[in-house]
């Protein structure tokens, strides 16, 4: 009997150097069409939006469908344009201050700016976020001081973190931001913990947890979505699907066929599909998950689908397994051009506001840079102090501690 | 001492466990205990027997069998401001958690600069002689202790085991509190042959009722002797005694019960004292706690030794079923040791 070779099988992305991306994977539904169910939905019944995509901005930049119903007010959509024209600004900065050697590496989150800070105005003061590294967003809506942004990403006399931490690892507790930790994926389950503490304590606070298409392959998101839907847990799952993993495209990571968002309905947690680059879609689908989640109706998980712009980091260099000009032929399209379209439309922005705004960030990023240089960068050693290297390892210095510091001559 | 004039009864050491839970439950309410069959049922060595009864499912409950999501959520919720005592089920299968261990609960306090930290207790019965094969007898203190950031526990009786385990709820470091499961019913001395001796006749068998703490960080002089020193802690505690009795040699014994941070002063005391030292432990032999030992006994103590420092350990194989009895460093193997370190000129 003759049998069949056995073939192996390796995922492999539409677009190479040199050759287009065909972006017909991604499997877009029109903007307005997706339905919005109500709070108390049962999981399994997410199944069409978990396989679809949540658009509100349409192509000609008007809010329609079921989810355009919770629009933001002016005072959000200014505050969220603002934001993510800062952070734009902040990280181009942030990245030529690397090629300066002032700090050792760093992260852009060029594309997917919408995503944390429109999510970050739909939650409310004293919900907790565990962020990943392209959350910047997060700190910059939240008025968290740029200065000290860049005194950890300079690691100098004034980085709050002390110089232990790699640049853009942050951890801001008045801003209810978690330490971040550079091991991927172990936020989303600890951020689960967070969410079933504050509902053993009978709280109102919720949590929010961020992790990439690439991390979802970790052990921990998948606890997470287990201790999710065990507990009921009130905690908002966010996965940007910015469809790379440094130089691995998403179906490596199990999107090939299937979205990431099914992955929910199969854990039992309701799960949607959203335009991550559709600042209007973030916020109603956020609030919608929010909503839940305060009412104990338990999790969700959010799939944001975007795409990441920039390189991985510094140290990474996309031209090498992508087509260079992949983002400009993205369908998504960018999201602050987006924002911008709709509030001209709506009547509360205009290009000179914009230009205006742009300008005024420089000015701001370019101030805070200047006095954070002044306490030092990567390239003068002008560091915290050595001897605080060996504290907070336990809260207070055991002796072994004390005598390696005492060794060191610190 | 006030502890003193608490009244004692007899415990077993999961008696002593248990109440020491109760207790912290009942003083407060951001305590929080679970883990694996730890709720209704009351854990498999029914460690939380009854506690859930009494402090409601909130408190006290069943997780999933996910080592690594019982300690993320235990962080997460550490970090909220509660402070859990999770069980993992045997510390053979600690190593799923191994990332949010060493990762993270130990490195929460060090990269957010003091901004968040997570008061975790995870307790885990590890060691042998239960016939439990490779997965039911490991010994991985030393995967603990090379950690920087987590406080390692191990106590050897019920006394010591509900005093450090209180001590451990309310530090405020991540702790690895390590239960010998072959001590949970009697000091075992290694003659697995013979009945064990129950708690109830044994001096540590009997345990305060009420709150009290054995400082972290102490070591105790379980036995006195003027001939050579022991180092060890958890079951080899009692196999010490029985071999020391054996070969007819008065040896001082150290309890370490607490395996990192630990108590120096309290080992090169009893080493400058005897000028002899036997480091004494089951886990496996390469890169365990004991070489730590006598990297430090030589480096505090080398101009008072009068013999090379001996280690007897499990052997470098991973833990064994039916030959269990051949890996497990028996009364025979360790008395011949302390003859060897006793007799060197």
């Amino acid at each position: 009997m003759t049998q069949t070779p056995l073939e192996f099988y390796v995922p492999e992305p539409s677009g190479r150097p040199g050759q287009a991306t065909d972006f017909s994977y991604l499997r877009l539904q029109p903007a307005g069409e997706a339905r919005r169910p109500p709070i108390d939905t049962v999981p399994y019944d997410t199944r069409d939006l978990a396989m679809g995509l949540i658009r509100v901005l349409d192509d000609q930049g008007q809010a329609v469908g079921p989810w355009a119903e919770v629009l933001p007010d002016d005072e959000v959509l200014r505050k969220g344009m603002l934001a993510m024209i800062k952070t734009r600004i902040l990280d181009a900065r942030m990245v030529i201050a690397q090629r300066q050697k002032k700090t050792s590496f760093y992260m852009q989150s060029l594309g997917e700016e919408a995503i944390c800070i429109g999510q970050s105005l739909a939650m409310l003061p004293g919900d907790m976020h565990f962020p990943s590294y392209r959350q910047q967003g997060l700190l910059v809506v939240r008025d968290y001081p740029l200065f000290d942004m860049m005194c950890q990403i300079f690691s100098n006399d004034k980085d709050p973190l002390k110089g232990r931490q790699l640049p853009v690892l942050y951890s801001v507790p008045e801003k209810d931001f978690f330490t971040l930790s550079g091991n991927l994926g172990t936020q989303m389950p600890q951020a689960v913990g967070w969410a079933m503490a504050s509902a053993i304590k009978g709280d109102t606070r919720i949590s929010a947890a961020w992790v990439g298409d690439g991390a979802t392959a970790e052990s921990d998101y998948q606890t997470a979505l287990l201790f999710a839907h065990v507990y009921r847990a009130p905690v908002i799952l966010n996965v940007i699907n910015n469809q790379w993993a440094i130089s691995t495209f998403q179906g490596v990571a199990g999107g090939e066929g299937i979205t990431l968002a099914a992955r929910g309905i199969g854990s039992g947690v309701a799960s949607l599909r959203v335009d991550g680059n559709d600042f209007l879609a973030v916020y109603a689908v956020s609030r919608w998950a929010a909503d839940r989640a305060r009412n104990n109706y338990g999790p969700t998980l959010i799939e944001w689908v975007s795409y990441r712009a920039g390189p991985h980091s510094t140290s990474d260099d996309p031209s090498k397994y992508r087509p260079a000009d992949d983002w400009s032929r993205y369908p998504l399209g960018d999201p602050i051009a987006r924002l911008k379209q709709y509030m001209i439309l709506r009547g509360i922005w205009s290009e000179d506001e914009h230009q205006a705004t742009q300008k005024a960030c420089e000015a701001e990023v370019v101030a805070a840079q200047k006095k954070a240089e002044a306490h030092g960068t990567l390239a003068t050693g002008r560091t915290s102090s050595v001897a605080t290297m060996f504290e907070d390892v336990f809260k207070e210095m055991p002796a072994h501690l004390r005598h390696q510091r005492q060794e060191l001559g610190v | 001492m006030a502890e003193e004039k608490l009244r004692t009864k007899p415990m077993t050491m999961i008696q002593a466990l248990r109440s020491a839970m109760d207790i912290m439950l009942e003083r407060d309410d951001d305590i929080v205990v679970f883990g694996e069959d730890v709720g209704y049922f009351g854990g498999v060595f029914r460690c939380t027997e009854g506690l859930q009864a009494k402090y409601g499912v909130s408190r006290v409950f069943d997780t999933p069998i996910s080592e690594s999501g019982i300690v993320a959520a235990a962080i997460g919720m550490g970090a909220y401001g509660l402070r859990p005592v999770v069980e993992i089920q045997f510390a053979d299968y600690f190593y799923p958690a191994a990332d949010q261990i060493y990762s993270e609960a130990a490195r929460l306090r060090y990269r957010s600069a003091g901004g968040f930290t997570a008061p975790l207790t995870i307790r885990m019965p590890c060691g042998g002689g239960i016939f439990g094969g490779q997965t039911h007898s490991q010994s991985p203190e030393a995967l603990f202790t090379h950690c920087a950031g987590l406080r390692t526990v191990m106590p050897s009786n019920p006394y010591d085991a509900k005093g450090l385990l209180i001590s451990s709820i309310e530090c405020d470091d991540p702790v690895i509190f390590l239960e010998p499961k072959r001590l949970y019913n009697g000091p075992f001395d290694g003659h697995h042959d013979q009945p064990v001796v129950p708690w109830s006749k044994h001096p540590l068998g009997n345990v305060p009722e009420g709150y009290y703490h054995v400082p972290l960080d102490s070591a105790s002089l379980y036995r006195e002797g003027k001939d050579l020193t022991v180092l060890t802690y958890g079951t080899m505690v009692y196999v010490a005694e029985v071999a020391a009795r054996d070969a007819g040699i008065e040896a001082d014994i150290i309890d370490l019960r607490c395996l990192w941070p630990l108590d120096l002063d309290t080992i090169t005391a009893s080493v400058r004292k005897t000028g002899r030292c036997v480091v004494l432990h089951e886990a496996t032999r390469t890169s365990g706690f004991g070489a730590e030992l006598a990297a430090l006994v030589q480096e505090h103590c080398f101009y008072h030794l009068e013999a090379p420092i001996e280690r007897i350990t499990g052997w470098d194989t991973p833990y064994p079923h039916s030959h269990e009895w051949a890996y497990f460093p028996g009364p025979k193997r360790v008395a011949e040791a302390f003859k060897r370190a006793f007799r060197e000129a």
